[in-house]
């Protein structure tokens, strides 16, 4: 028998990470769906307080293991808990964040369960015994509905896709006593980012490209900064060295969902096209009304990038 | 030291892909196919790791049809030593976890101290084959890697976390996946393209393995594609007029907050 929908969540730096609450709130929807319930799971070191505050996003269950071993995300800690989780559970689904922790972490659990899993999911249906989640493939030039079959059926959900809402459950709190395994990588050191903000989780993403002309991303900065969003790079900007590999959108590099893309002096390569393609509301800003990306775009302004952009940014004026 | 790099052949990134008839793939005919970018990167730290240590073997390991051979020969020209292709009837279009299954019975057969794989492939991006191999291999793998070093029987590894990166040691063997940044991929010079016909390239069957298709085969996929389709297109793009930058912009911010409220 098979019980329920689980969620897992992602706590660091003293918070859940925002895609957290979208995966427990699919969790919600689901297991409203299928009348059942919905268990969390919150893995790490001084979690038990935070893990209150799941239930305000629809969890009847929070599992919570706290242990000082699991303060660092380690796949040789986590999966084999998670794995007894699922031996003792059954659910029938298991939903994560397509983050780049969850990635590994889901893969491994998938693997050892012989689970089906699909990655990177922009949409979840119910479909008699099947989950058949969408999701774009060949770098979002197509869209896939997949079946996924079998028990337990695992879904990464893309951050900023699927929307969080609270709804308040019980949220009763069930602590797990954990041993945590040896590890067979050991962590010498960490070296926080500079991004305050993760670009696939950002609402705004302000984009530059060969339009650029060089390393000075400056106007860009200052508009993501006014806009509370962050700053992409096209991977000719990235190639050319004028921003760090982390910050690529397209197709080999990361894919972005924001509310609002602004793309500026980029032409619109395909390859770049299939990493913003998904953004709900796409600006474009370019000197050439020829450029193709006007063609992908919701929004255009021809104009001079480094005129256009402090220009927007003075238009959205003080708040 | 035996280095093992799995490889894919994918569509070219720059290629327009479209569906076949009845929605369940892409059309393969005018395709022009490439090594998977992330596996080039994978390719060449091989061949850095042979060459910083003065010696060892590179094998490229690849599961694929026949064309699949171009792709393990372009590896072959970038320097490595020998290819294997795995290609049977059986798998077509296979499951990750089934490629990651037969990935895996392929290295029980071919001895190894480090594989390198691509983090993806971006043709259905499902990331599993990796972590999937190390997983069936009972080995670690470390994803993501910018900067690696081998000292001994150990590797010291620094790879990407959402934000930032770690560095982490482990004993090897592990498996460990490419990121942009980890090198910048020779390109194969002519010489080597002629000499890496004379290379060993090596196909096995399932069979070869000792794998069933009832094991492996598109009938134990637990993931199918139901149906592929097109991105939703985007209405025509509207064109904000304006004299100067400042007109245009206070228009765009308007049309921003009442038109598109994203603002």
């Amino acid at each position: 028998m098979t019980n329920g929908i689980l969620a897992v969540t992602e706590f660091s730096d003293e918070r859940f990470r925002k895609s957290s609450y979208e995966v427990v709130s699919e969790g919600r929807r689901l297991a409203d769906q299928l009348n059942t319930t919905l268990g969390v799971v919150v893995l790490g070191s001084g979690v038990l307080a935070a893990a209150g505050e799941l239930k305000r996003y629809g969890a009847d269950r929070v599992l919570v293991c706290d242990d000082p071993g699991l303060a660092d995300f380690d796949s040789d800690r986590f999966t084999p808990i998670l794995d007894d989780i699922l031996t003792v559970r059954q659910p029938r689904i298991v939903l994560f964040s397509a983050s780049v922790r969850d990635k590994q972490l889901a893969t491994r659990l998938a693997a050892r369960r012989d689970a089906g899993l699909a990655m990177d999911c922009t949409g979840l249906a119910l479909d008699g015994e099947a989950l058949v989640a969408t999701r774009s493939m060949y770098g979002g030039k197509l869209v896939a509905r997949v079946a996924v079959a079998g028990t337990p059926q695992i879904a990464l959900l893309r951050p900023n896709v699927f929307a969080a809402c609270t709804v308040e459950k019980a949220g009763e709190i069930e602590r797990l006593e954990v041993t945590p395994a040896e590890s067979r990588v050991r962590r010498v050191e960490t070296k926080p980012g500079a991004a305050k903000l993760d670009l696939t989780e950002a609402d705004v993403v302000v984009s530059g490209g060969r339009g650029m002309g060089g390393p000075d991303f400056g106007v860009l900065e200052a508009l993501a900064g006014r806009l509370g969003g962050a700053v992409g790079a096209t991977r000719s900007a990235v190639d050319e060295g004028w921003r760090p590999h982390a910050d690529q959108v397209g197709q080999t590099g990361k894919v972005v969902s924001p509310k609002l893309y602004v793309a500026c002096g980029i032409s619109g390569a395909i390859q770049h096209i299939a990493g913003m393609g998904g953004s709900s509301c796409i600006v474009a800003i370019n000197t050439d009304p020829d450029a193709p990306i006007f063609r992908y775009a919701d929004y255009g302004i021809v104009g001079n990038l480094f005129e256009v952009v402090p220009a927007v940014a003075r238009a959205l004026g003080g708040r | 030291m035996n280095v093992v790099v799995l490889l894919k052949q994918v569509p070219d990134t720059e290629s327009l892909i479209e569906i076949n008839a009845d929605g369940s793939d892409i059309k393969t005919d005018n395709l022009k196919w490439i090594v998977n970018p992330y596996d080039e990167l994978a390719v060449e730290e091989g061949l850095r790791v042979r060459e910083r240590l003065g010696g060892g073997k590179v094998t490229v390991l690849s599961v694929g049809p026949e064309r699949a051979t171009a792709a393990v020969r372009t590896a072959l020209a970038m320097g490595a030593d020998e290819g294997v292709l795995i290609n049977d009837p059986a798998l077509v279009r296979p499951d990750p976890l089934a490629t990651a299954k037969v990935l895996a019975a392929a290295l029980k057969t071919i001895p190894f101290d480090l594989i390198i794989a691509g983090q993806r492939a971006v043709d259905d991006d499902s990331y599993l084959v990796p972590a999937a191999v190390a997983e069936y291999l009972s080995i670690p793998a470390i994803c993501m890697v910018v900067r690696q070093e081998i000292t001994g029987s150990k590797i010291q590894c620094e790879h990407s976390l959402q934000d930032g990166t770690a560095v982490v040691a482990a004993d090897l063997p592990v498996l460990i996946t490419t990121q942009r940044g980890l090198n910048q991929p020779r390109y194969a010079s002519l010489p080597n393209i002629m000499k890496a016909k004379k290379k060993p390239l090596e196909t096995r069957s399932l069979a070869a393995l000792g794998l069933e298709a009832a094991q492996v085969g598109s009938g134990t996929a637990k993931t199918r594609i139901r149906s592929l389709a097109f991105p939703p297109q985007r209405k025509v793009c509207k064109m904000i007029p304006g004299e100067t930058a400042d007109e245009k912009a206070v228009q765009l911010v308007q049309m921003l907050r009442a038109e598109a409220g994203v603002l």
